[in-house]
């Protein structure tokens, strides 16, 4: 899980969401992940006020329930920015130049891994693997996959969606 | 006008979605009636956007497009600047044994009748009528071994799961595909992912059991949609279900996604995810075969390894059996990624050889500069130079290059590739990912990143240090995160030596 200060939600809406992927999710075959996902999905983070609400219906120690949540990378523990850009770190990418590409960006944005800039507008990431290594670099932003990144590209994507 | 374009997320990637529009819109504003088939991608990434017409039945090729060479496409086809012929005749296409993938690309992915009209469900239908232990043997007839990494015999596998007396047995298909270089995965379940449904469902009548699950890396979003349809189309047909296929037997299958930790890859740590653990490694013994998901006994699969079941069937084991190379049977997909010309997956029989692929198949680099090492079968796989480029790709073949299989990625570098920074990519990668149960795994690998540090600061004593913990990696960590990450160190340091010393010189 991202080490961002922990977020919270209001309390009733908290319970009625969690409760309601609760009864839905409950009844699977290890279900404490496809919990997690559905929280996130609703929240964008998973709020650590749902690890008791968790534990208590899923008969689980709230340890559990959070070593759980801080065991994947994928859990956040608050918001990300307005958009995600996850770039690929994996060899592939850095046989194509994906290492410089990853610093112009932190450079530009003036951010590091798992931070988002001071004005929430943008979170970034480091992935291991897109499955894009044949055209690599690869980048993610928000839904958008991009083969062959460049920073034009990027910035192109970007600037679409803030007009 | 039938015109066919991939919805692979490499073909988006590379701009397919802009390509799509801008057909319609061409068409529309032409007043042309089309129809327009997302498919899966042929594999050849170097030519995506790829779109397909069908001209008097055959399939002609224009890639890469740009949208500025749509509007041609309603022109004199033949004069198109990106025309290429038509697809099968292509080099790529024409060299390969495509059995695996032989729908991939060719048909819609999420029609039932396209892929019945191509030969599936043939196999299910044949394992129907087969007892479980028949349908075991003609898996291990087919010599099938395991595609996900370590090459285990498949129908052996099968066969514990089979013997072992459950009131509930699985079949868990491990759609994880860390591993950089690789994306046959990605690409079977966007493509075809009948087959890899067909192929879960025929393990589960060969072992006897009634559930599967598909644990899908959360990175794969357009897999994991595409495989969630299709589980719900094949359980609305009657494909899976308490009565598959009219034959009063039952299989069904849930898609669950991972959460972004490579070491869930590995199958006993996979199946702690599953469970909705944190997902550290198991010791083995029990064998997930006996003991896995639940504690029930489990078949645990790659998604090639399941994916390539039903052409078994539909062909016969001995038709795919004699494919390959020595130990290893049938066809191998090749994933050609990193610095390549032309990069993508190309399937054919086990015993091509690592030159081929790479200076032939490949072209050798994008950036057009020398090849300077390979590295196979992914994170934990050797990094081999060009002077071991004539080992012939089998599992036992590479290994006694001192090679992985692996999952038959292959990551092209050129000259430029700083192999000390490669070493210690794959100590960091380890430690980050490391999920922390065993010491050598853990510690080792930090201590591993600061060893190359000082050695890349000129400290040449410090070799010796990476060397020895490199060894103590190998022997003492539960399972081949640790164990294998020395594979890719030691091999950049064997291999090139001048990248470790250079530091020195410099610091000199
Ligand atoms: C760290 C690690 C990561 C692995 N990742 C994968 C993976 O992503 N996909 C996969 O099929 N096997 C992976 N494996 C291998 C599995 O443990 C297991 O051998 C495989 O799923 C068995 O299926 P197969 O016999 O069909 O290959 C990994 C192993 C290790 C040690
Ligand atoms: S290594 Fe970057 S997409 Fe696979």
């Amino acid at each position: 899980m991202r080490t961002d200060a922990a977020a919270t939600v209001a309390e009733d809406q908290l319970k009625t969401s969690t409760d309601r992927i609760l009864s839905e999710l409950e009844g699977l075959e290890g279900p404490l992940l496809p919990i997690l996902h559905a929280l996130q999905a609703e929240f964008g983070f998973v709020p650590q006020q749902a690890v008791p609400l968790i534990s208590d219906r899923l008969n689980l120690g709230r340890a559990e329930v959070a070593g759980v949540i801080s065991f994947y990378h994928d859990f956040r523990a608050a918001p990300a920015g307005r958009r995600v850009i996850r770039v690929c770190r994996a060899e592939a990418c850095q046989s194509m130049g994906g290492t410089d590409l990853a610093q112009r960006l932190q450079d530009k944005l003036g951010i590091g891994w798992g931070e988002t800039t001071p004005d929430g507008s943008v979170t970034l990431e480091a992935v291991y693997c897109l499955g894009l290594c044949a055209c690599a670099p690869a980048v993610q932003v928000d839904g958008d996959l991009l083969g062959r990144a460049d920073m034009d590209r990027i910035e192109t994507i970007l600037e679409g969606a803030a007009q | 006008m039938k015109i066919y374009l991939p919805r692979d997320a490499a073909a988006k990637a590379l701009g397919a979605e802009s390509i799509a529009a801008a057909i319609q819109a061409e068409a529309t504003q032409r007043g042309i009636d089309i129809t327009l088939v997302r498919t899966g991608t042929r594999g050849m990434i170097w030519l995506e956007p790829l779109v397909e017409v069908e001209i008097d039945g055959i399939r002609h090729g224009f890639g890469p497009m740009l949208e500025s060479d749509v509007p041609a496409l309603f022109d004199d086809l033949a004069a198109h600047p990106r025309a290429l012929g038509p697809v099968d005749e292509l080099d790529w296409m024409k060299r390969q044994t495509r059995l695996t993938f032989a729908r991939c690309g060719v048909i819609d992915p999420l029609s039932l009748d396209d892929y019945r009209a191509h030969g599936g469900l043939t196999g299910l239908r044949r394992a129907l009528d087969m007892t479980g232990q028949q349908i075991v043997d003609e898996v291990k007839t087919s010599g099938l071994r395991g595609r996900g990494g370590a090459g285990f015999p498949t129908g052996i596998k099968w066969q514990t799961v089979h013997d072992a007396d459950a009131p509930q047995k699985y079949i868990v298909c491990n759609a994880d595909e860390g591993d950089s270089g690789t994306f046959a995965d990605r690409m079977i379940m966007e493509g075809d992912p009948f087959t890899l449904i067909e192929g879960m469902a025929i393990a589960g009548l060969g072992v006897g059991a009634t559930r599967g699950y598909v644990y899908l890396r959360s990175e794969y979003p357009d897999a994991i949609a595409v495989m969630t349809r299709a589980v719900d189309i094949a359980r609305a047909a009657g494909v899976l279900g308490a009565d598959v296929l009219g034959s009063g037997r039952a299989f069904d299958m849930e898609i669950r996604t991972g959460a972004g930790a490579y070491v869930c890859g590995e199958e006993t740590s996979l199946l702690n995810s599953l469970e909705g653990k944190r997902g550290v490694v198991r010791a083995k013994p029990p064998l997930p075969a006996l003991e896995g998901f639940l504690g029930r006994p489990t078949v645990v699969n790659n998604v090639i390894s399941l994916a390539t079941v039903p052409v078994i069937f539909e062909k016969g084991a001995q038709y795919y059996a004699d494919f390959g190379l020595g130990r290893s049977r049938g066809t191998v997909t090749l994933q050609i990624a990193g610095n390549v010309k032309r990069g993508g997956l190309f399937e054919t029989a086990f015993g091509i050889t690592l030159d081929e692929a790479v200076n032939d198949l490949g072209g050798g680099t994008a950036t057009g500069r020398p090849v300077m090492a390979v590295q196979v079968g992914g994170p934990l796989g050797a990094y081999l130079p060009v002077s071991k480029f004539d080992a012939p790709l089998g599992y036992e073949e590479l290994d006694a290059k001192g090679g992985l299989l692996g999952h038959a990625g292959l990551v092209v570098f050129d000259d430029q590739a700083d192999m000390l920074q490669m070493a210690r990519f794959a100590m960091e990668f380890c430690a980050i990912e490391s999920c922390g149960k065993c010491t050598p795994c853990r510690i080792g690998a930090v201590r591993g990143v600061e060893t190359i540090d000082r050695i890349a600061q000129g400290d040449g004593a410090a070799i010796e240090l990476l060397t020895d913990l490199c060894e103590t990696m190998k022997e003492g960590s539960l399972c081949a995160l640790g164990g294998f990450t020395p594979f890719p160190v030691m091999s950049a340091l064997t291999h090139f030596p001048d990248a470790f010393a250079r530091q020195k010189e410099a610091a000199e």
